[in-house]
């Protein structure tokens, strides 16, 4: 059994976004990066069934160098060796083709991303990835088990979820709570510093919608404080001055 | 040249966020002079409807009635709507974003050498290129993004566009696909929905409990407030986790994210990851015992008290009011 994990290196869930060179860059200053938290659910999941299953599980990030702090922590959480393809991720479909690339490259048997990253939240690039490769693709994966070559899946829907049954090959990206978050031990980042991380270059440089261009959201107005022993005035606010009844 | 909607249905019913996406293909038509709106709409539909989609601004509706398409088969549903869009000689491609649209959509890219942008705010600019606004770093920000490409596709956030409801009258054809029988290959053995309720992802109104509301058994004063407005109910991350509530009401950076009209959050206290589901509301209003609580920096309106006595005097006073 082969897995590949496919991991985002995003900013912190609690870091405040802001834009450089006239707003068309991030600006990382003060940023701190994690891999993406849904990637971390398929990441623990994927340590959860290579050691089930006794196969190997595979790391790729596509990033540049300042990525391989992140994909050395996913090799401390229990992935055994990384693949890190040398180019900053331009679009969905760019990376798309790089993991498809990559991923048949190795004969996976089971490919695993986050249901989207956190920074562009595209949420594509697993469908992408499938398409390409000719295997199905399912997300958001909330369950995923493995019985022989029968993976046995629920995913969210709105106000509710699915129970699926497929066959390997298959691709999913997956959300909570598919596993926990693991967190690395002593041992595991000792073994991390000596895994192999092999750097690749882009096979393609294709791209078809790059973002041009930043904005944040009109900075909020304060907020409009209502004396607990007036609710009715809230009713008024809302019908009257808000106009959201 | 032509815009296709890939409509989608929950149960027999075609989604309002789905009504949406129709109205922004109108919308759009109308700025790119592209004509007329052709929708495509899958599995078992009745009459009633289909005549919706009409109503929300296609010109015409491609049904193909396979019952094998009454549930989200991926695979499947790709197919199915790229036929359609072959066959209508189609360059754009909307639908709303949604789990099974978001899945469609990333195969269809592929399949139809189309640029997808997902998150989409508000109709394109076209001066200077086909420019698209979409939602990016969880609601804190936006991107212009260009696509290069001449076959598009759009997946839409909620609120993108106005629902349109003018009586119009679409032309509905059935429309036969060829779908591979390898698609259908992975099987849906079951479905749990709650029914009877106000899917949260498509509310226009959403009321939400936090920790604040000290355990599961209290929830009977949001649920009747929620009902009062017709509004769906959500919860926060630990509630979730602790299992009060059900996944899926989780609103937040790594839940559902909302964009209804007006958001009421009882007893959150506001944390960073919860305010990423809720950053695109209209109008948020925060009731709380803690004034200190950060959820108030990002309010509309709030209240400082006990959650226990100012929701039941708020599901009684909007009563009262109606």
């Amino acid at each position: 059994m082969k897995i590949l994990v496919c991991i985002t290196h995003v900013p912190d869930t609690t870091s405040k976004i802001q834009f450089t060179a006239n707003n068309t860059k991030f600006d990382p200053t003060g940023v701190q990066f994690i891999i993406g938290p849904y990637d971390d659910y398929a990441l623990a999941r994927a340590v959860e069934l290579r050691d089930q299953t006794g196969g190997t599980l595979t790391a790729l990030n596509v990033g540049e160098a300042e990525t391989e702090p992140t994909l050395r922590k996913a090799l401390a959480i229990g992935a055994d060796d990384a693949i890190r393809v040398n180019s900053f991720p331009k679009d969905s479909f760019f990376v798309a083709q790089q993991i498809a690339h990559f991923a048949k490259a190795g004969g996976y048997d089971l490919i695993l991303m986050g249901r989207e990253s956190i920074d562009f939240n595209g949420g594509m690039v697993h469908g992408m990835v499938g398409e390409l490769l000719g295997m199905p693709s399912f997300s958001p994966v909330m369950k995923l088990e493995l019985e022989g070559t029968t993976v046995k899946m629920a995913r969210e829907i709105e106000g509710g979820k699915e129970h699926l049954e497929a066959q390997l090959p298959l691709i999913a990206g997956c959300q909570e709570p598919i596993a926990e978050w693991k967190i690395p031990n002593m041992r595991g980042i000792m073994s991390a510093r000596t895994k192999p991380l092999v750097v690749v270059e882009p096979v393609s440089q294709e791209t078809q919608a790059e973002a041009s261009g930043y904005q944040l959201p009109p900075a909020k107005g304060s907020v409009k404080l209502v004396d607990k022993d007036q609710v009715s005035e809230l009713v008024r606010l809302l019908k009257n001055e808000a106009k959201v009844l | 040249m032509s815009i296709l909607v890939y409509v989608e249905q929950s149960a027999g019913k075609i989604k309002k966020t789905s009504l949406e996406a129709v109205s922004y293909g109108y919308a759009l038509a109308a700025k790119t002079g592209e004509g007329a709106v052709v929708a495509v709409a899958l599995g078992t539909l009745g009459s009633n409807e289909l005549a919706s989609i009409g109503e929300a601004g296609a010109a015409k509706v491609l049904h193909i009635s396979d019952e094998r398409l009454n549930a989200g088969v991926i695979q499947a549903h790709a197919s199915a709507v790229a036929q359609a869009f072959e066959s209508t000689g189609a360059s754009t491609l909307i639908l709303a974003k949604s789990s099974l649209g978001d899945a469609v959509a990333a195969r269809l890219a592929i399949k139809l050498q189309a640029a997808l942008v997902s998150n989409v705010v508000e109709l394109p600019r076209l001066e200077g290129g086909f420019v698209v606004k979409r939602s990016i770093y969880t609601g804190k920000a936006f991107a212009d993004t260009t696509i290069t490409t001449a076959k598009k596709i759009l997946a839409i956030k909620k609120n993108a566009a106005d629902q349109k409801l003018d009586g119009a009258k679409a032309q509905v054809e059935t429309f036969a696909v060829a779908i591979p029988e390898s698609d259908f290959a992975s099987k849906i053995s079951a479905t749990e929905r709650a029914t009877g309720e106000v899917l949260l992802p498509e509310a226009d109104i959403v009321v939400s409990g936090g920790r604040g509301m000290k355990g599961p058994e209290n929830w009977g004063i949001i649920e009747e407030l929620a009902k009062t407005l017709g509004a769906a109910t959500g919860c926060s991350k630990p509630v979730s986790d602790i299992g009060w509530r059900p996944h899926h009401e989780h609103v937040g950076q790594t839940g559902v994210k909302v964009a209804p009209t007006l958001y009421i959050a009882v007893g959150i206290s506001g944390a960073i990851q919860h305010l990423a589901g809720v950053n695109s509301s209209k109008c948020i209003v925060v009731i709380n015992k803690d004034p200190e609580a950060p959820f108030f920096k990002a309010a509309d309106y709030g209240i400082v008290g006990d959650a226990f006595e100012i929701v039941p005097q708020l599901t009684a006073a909007l009563k009262a009011a109606q």
